[in-house]
Order: structure tokens, then sequence, then C-alpha cells
């Protein structure tokens, strides 16, 4: 059986609907066999129902779900031939390593050799070779996750699932995981779904990214997409837009915006309908945000006044208030004392400009896609 | 410092002003110092918390027993001897006490453990109606052992509901005999002691982590295997706990053995016999013998359970317990 032997997977409008209160809306999405698909969004956006609803762990409200013309989300979870990992890990805690990685041939009826020779290969790839005797609660918290991944692969499933398995895990040995879910997945080329809140880890590992909020698809696309074009100010958001100030537009010259008030006048780039007038979202990373070199037009720069200095390695990550209170982030390359005078600049191609409101860019921004 | 330890030796002189002021003013380095080397041995001062309970189970509970077991060496007839132990193994009437309670309590902790497994299983997850089932399941617990025999003599004596309906309708000629029986007391143990069981079970179930059960549905497994791998392995010890618990209160059996039963023969269990020998023969070192008896054979029941106990995984469940 090769793994992901599918061309195609399909999410049809599925929604699901908890006690009156919409969790998931219409998320359409096709799959292509071994593509990586990171779920992102903050804790309640429906991510997590949307993973749940592919295992079959949730009963679709709405939509269907299909891989290439077969419909699987009328299937109970046992049949779908899905692999998961969880987020606690749920390894059986009375069975060894190795009963654990088993469990799942177990129960497909694998001849007990072949059995045998697949448990050693998956616990070889996860490199815990020498633990397969071990009870889960032997073992620390990355090598239980190794233990999750070797059991979620170990059947060649047609799709993997995994619901935020880094998070139990400290900094260091996250990135290590990190690295090591997308070799597998670039080795065996497995189909795989990944849940998760944290947007690094969504970048550094998708093949494409899939931003929801409250239940609705705000974005789909590759991670340079996404960061480089965020469809509206939350996916901005989540993309590192450190900066996200409320102006009134004052003039708009094609996609030019001109925005002025809380101490500042800005120059940005329209990335939806803004009209003079109106208050519109302002995203600028912090990188994009600049001191300005000496003798530059005072009108285009702004002023504020240092709050904070971070060292962050090679620069400084700096907090910065205007004559109105308004905090801005930005990077320098030398450390700057609190209470000094500093003038910010930013090109206005990395200033995006987005509408204040959400719902009504909800449809757009996920069509668009 | 040494003022503050010669302290107490003024305290049995007397007055409450005096050891208030010791209690105030002791909380200076000596005492902390002692907590700290205390701890470094892996002593606990809060513990001296506990002493006033523990002169409570030794005046209650281990002098009486002691005293108990002395007596049933000390049998009527004088002297010191092991002729009431003798009394109770010659006379089957009186040995037969141990089977007859055997035959109602092993039944009735068996049924009420496996009975409780399938109910507690399927009111596990969240659904309507959840907290009055479980209320109502538990309620006899609360009724106790005398209205639980009051209801099963109105429903299932000869003139009980029961008897009546399946006459009417015909499926008897003459009334059945469900109780002052042996089956009037197994059915008055399983009321009273399904609560316990189905309680306990529940509190088992809910420490074990439902994603388990997902994991293994993924993992391809029916609910068939899913109960059978997984969570009959990992509530295999708290049945057993279960089990030697319902088991306990169901050897003691003795008002619903009396009142609907058949005291005289078929349910004329040892707890009776006891008794009988205390408030009708008068013979305390029997009745002590007879309670001692019925200590150990409750223990090596125990025993075996505990010993399969012991084979089973017992670590962590995942779940909240």
């Amino acid at each position: 059986m090769p793994p992901s032997a599918f061309t195609s997977l399909r999410l049809n409008h599925v929604g699901r609907v908890f006690a009156g209160q919409a969790a998931l809306v219409d998320l359409t999405l096709e799959i292509a066999a071994g593509e990586f698909i990171a779920l992102l969004g903050p804790s309640g956006c429906g991510k997590s129902t949307a993973l749940n609803c592919v295992a079959g762990l949730l009963p679709l409200s709405t939509g269907s779900i299909t891989i290439d013309d077969e419909r699987v989300d009328t299937l109970p979870p046992e049949k779908r031939d899905f692999g998961m990992v969880f987020q606690n890990y749920a390894l059986f805690p009375h069975m060894s390593v190795a009963k654990n990685v088993g469990f799942g041939l177990q129960m497909h009826k694998t001849p007990k050799d072949e059995l045998r020779r697949r448990v050693a290969e998956a616990l070889s790839i996860v490199k815990l070779e020498e633990y397969a005797a071990r009870l889960p609660g032997q073992l620390s918290g990355g090598q239980q996750q190794r233990v999750a991944i070797a059991r979620a692969i170990v059947t060649e499933p047609r799709l993997v699932l995994m619901d935020e398995p880094l998070s139990n895990l400290d900094a260091k040995l996250r990135l290590d995981m990190r690295g090591e879910i997308r070799r597998l997945h670039q080795s065996l080329g497995l189909t795989t779904i990944y849940v998760t809140h944290d947007q690094e880890e969504a970048l550094s590992m998708a093949d494409r990214l899939v931003v929801l909020r409250l239940g609705h698809v705000q974005q789909i696309g590759t991670p340079r997409e996404l960061h480089d074009h965020p469809a509206n100010w939350h996916v901005a958001d989540f993309m590192g837009y450190r900066n996200l100030v409320d102006l009134p537009v004052t003039r708009r010259d094609g996609d030019a915006v001109t925005l002025e008030g809380a101490g500042m006048t800005l120059h940005g780039t329209a990335r939806q309908d803004v009209t003079v007038g109106e208050t519109a979202a302002v995203a600028i990373r912090p990188e994009d945000l600049r001191l300005a070199r000496e003798g530059s037009a005072a009108a285009d720069t702004i002023e504020a006044t240092v709050e904070v200095s971070e060292y962050h390695g090679h620069d400084f990550a700096v907090d910065a208030t205007t004559s109105t209170g308004q905090i801005l982030h930005f990077i320098a390359p030398d450390g700057l004392e609190r209470g000094e005078q500093v003038r910010l600049t930013a090109d206005p191609a990395r200033v995006l400009v987005y509408a204040r409101s959400l719902d009504a860019q909800t449809e757009a921004g996920g069509a668009d896609a | 410092m040494p003022d503050t330890l010669e302290r107490p030796s003024t305290v049995p002189g007397g007055q409450g002003a005096a050891s208030a002021e010791f209690l105030t003013s002791a909380p200076a380095a000596p005492r902390s110092s002692l907590r700290h080397r205390l701890a470094d041995r892996g002593v606990e001062p809060s513990l001296l918390l506990v002493a006033p309970a523990l002169v409570f189970v030794l005046v209650l509970f281990i002098y009486p027993f002691l005293y108990g077991v002395g007596l049933s060496f000390q049998p009527a007839s004088g002297g010191i001897g092991l002729e009431s132990y003798r009394d109770f193994f010659t006379d089957p009437y009186e040995f037969g006490t141990i089977w007859k309670t055997m035959r109602l309590a092993l039944p009735a902790a068996l049924f009420n453990v496996i009975a409780s497994i399938p109910i507690a299983y399927k009111l596990r997850g969240r659904f309507k109606g959840k907290r009055l089932l479980a209320t109502m399941l538990v309620v006899p617990i609360s009724l106790g052992t005398v209205l639980v025999a009051e209801g099963l003599l109105n429903f299932a004596g000869r003139a009980g509901w029961i008897n009546r309906f399946l006459l009417a309708i015909g499926v008897i000629d003459t009334p059945i005999a469900l109780v002052n029986n042996y089956w009037g007391v197994l059915f008055s143990l399983i009321i009273t002691g399904f609560p316990f069981a189905f309680l306990l079970i529940s509190s088992y179930l809910s420490g074990i982590d439902p994603s388990l059960e997902r994991a293994a549905a993924l993992m391809g497994a029916g609910w068939g295997k899913r109960f059978t791998k997984i969570i009959l392995p990992l509530l295999a010890p708290g049945l057993a706990t279960t089990f030697m618990l319902t088991f306990v209160l169901a050897f003691s059996v003795f008002p619903s053995a009396t009142l609907v039963g058949d005291p005289a023969g078929a349910t004329r269990v040892i707890s009776l016999a006891a008794y009988q020998a205390y408030a009708e023969q008068f013979n305390y070192s029997k009745a002590s013998a007879i309670a001692i008896v019925m200590g150990v054979v409750e223990l090596a029941v125990l025993a075996v359970v505990m010993l399969w106990r012991s084979t089973l995984y017992r670590g962590s469940t995942g779940g909240k317990g």
C-alpha cells in the first residue's frame, strides 16, 4: 500500500455548529497528495474543529469530505485510514513503545513478522530503537512526541493529522522537532494537515497555510503569499505585522494612500478598498519601520519617544510612542536610550492599508486565494 | 537562644497566658531550623495533626479488635484454648455460614462491578439528563437497607406487584418466592451495592484520557477493540478495588439477611451466626471467634484480588484522575 494513494482530498463547504454556535463555516479546500497544509489561527478559530471533522471525531454539520471520488465524511474514524498526532500525544500508557506503534498494524491484521519489521522501521525513523520496550511514562516529552509520530505514520496512512503537536515542548526541542517533522514529511511524502497557533511554525513547515478566524477562512496561500500579501489586517497581525494602527485616510490616488492622525502622517499602499475620510487599519512590520536618515523631510517621518529597547542578538527591538501615545515597534541596529527622540520612516510599498471591518472582507479574503 | 529553649519548662506552671506567649514567641530560629532538619529527613511536622485521629482509631478499633482476638481464645467453659473455634468448625450449621455468605457476597459484588462498567461507560460523556439519570442510579445509597427491604417486600412479596402482575397475565399459576429466601437478600445486596460500584467505576473511568480512545479509533480499532484493548486494561485496577469494597460490604450483610431473607436457613449468614452466639447463647468467646473467622475469610478473598491486581498496569491513565 503506497502512502497517499490518491490524487486529491477535497473539503467541500465543511461546517460545524456547536449548540447553535458556528465553530467552523464553509471551509473549502483541495489538498493534493503529498502536500503539507497548516491550519493557523488563535484559539477558538475553528482549526481544531476542522481537524477533528476531517479525522471523523466530530460529525460535520454541513458539507462533505471526499478523497478522489470516495466520500469519507460518512465513515467512522477507524475506517478512514488516517494517522493522527494529538496535542497531549495520547500514547497508551499501559503498552510499551513498540506495542503503541504496532497497535494500528495489529488492528489492520498485519502478519506478525511484517508488524515487527515495520515497527522497528518506524522507530528507527524517529530514532527511538532502544526505547522499544519502555512504557511511555518512562520517556521524556520529546521522546513521547516521537513515539506519537511513529505511531501515526507506521500504517502509511492516506493522511496524517497533527493537532498542535509541538505546543507541549520547550522552545529548543520545538525547533528540533519542527525540522524533524518537515524532514519526515518530505522523505515519506505523507499528505499532512497540521494545526497550530504559531505562525512561525506554520510558515516554516507548510506548503500552504489556511488562516482561520472565528470559524471563517481568512486566507489560503503559500507562506510567501501570506507573509508578503496578507488578505486583511487580521492575517497581517498573525503574520508578524506588529504595528497595527487605525488612521483616517486623507488622500487616495490609485493604490497610493495617505493617512494622517495620531501625530503622524503615513504613505501606504491600499490592499483593500478604502475611501477618503474612512478610518483604515494600517499594518507595518517592525523590520519595515526604520530610523529616518538625518536631513530627510520632516513631513514624511513619524516622531516618537523611545520606551523600551530590547537586545535581540544582532539588533534591537524598540518600542516607542508617538505624541498621542500610539505605540510603534521597530528594529534598530543600535540600542536606544529610554526617552530618546527618534524619527521613523517606512517604504510606502511596505505600509499596507486595509479596511477596518473584517466581516465584510471575510468572503473576499477567502475567495481571492 | 537559651531563653527560648528554657521557656517550655515554665509552661507546666499553668496559666493559658504563659502558654500563649510561648506559642507566639516560639517561631524564632530554633523552631524553623528544627522544621528544616525534619524536612531533610522526610518528616512533615504537620503530620502530627493526625495524632488525634490516630488515638481515635486505636481506642475505637485496634483495642476492641485485639480484645476480641483475646476473647476468642478464652472459651466460655473457662481457661485458654481453641475451643470456640473448634465449636464453630465442627458444627456444620455454624461452619456452613461461610459458604452461605460467600454465595451471596461473591455474586452480588461481581454483578455490581460488571453491571456498572457498561452503564458508567455509557454515562461518561456529556448529554442532556445525565445528572438526573446518575442521581437516580445513586439514590439507593441514601435509602438504607431497611427501606430497600420494605420496598422489596412490597414489590416482590407473595402478594406483591410483581407476582400479582405475573399471575394476572397468566405467566405463572402460583406466586413465585422472590423474598424471604436467597434471592431476596441477593436483590437487596445488588440494589444497595450497585450505587457504590457505579460511582467508583465512574470516577475511575473519568480518569482515563478520552483522547486515548480517539487515537485508537484513528488507528483502526472499532469500539469493541477500543474497549477491550484500551479502556478495560486501564480500568482493571479500579475494577479490582471496586470489587473488594463491594465484596466487603456484601460479606457483612446483616439486616437484609434477616428482613428479606430466610435467617434460619438459606441466608443464615456468618454475621447472623456471630450475633446469635452473642445475643442468644451469651457466648462472647464464640461470637468473637466467628468474627475473627469472618475477617480472615474476607482477607483471603481480598488477598487473591490484590494478587491479581498486582499483575496489572497501575500507572497514570492520562486523564484528570
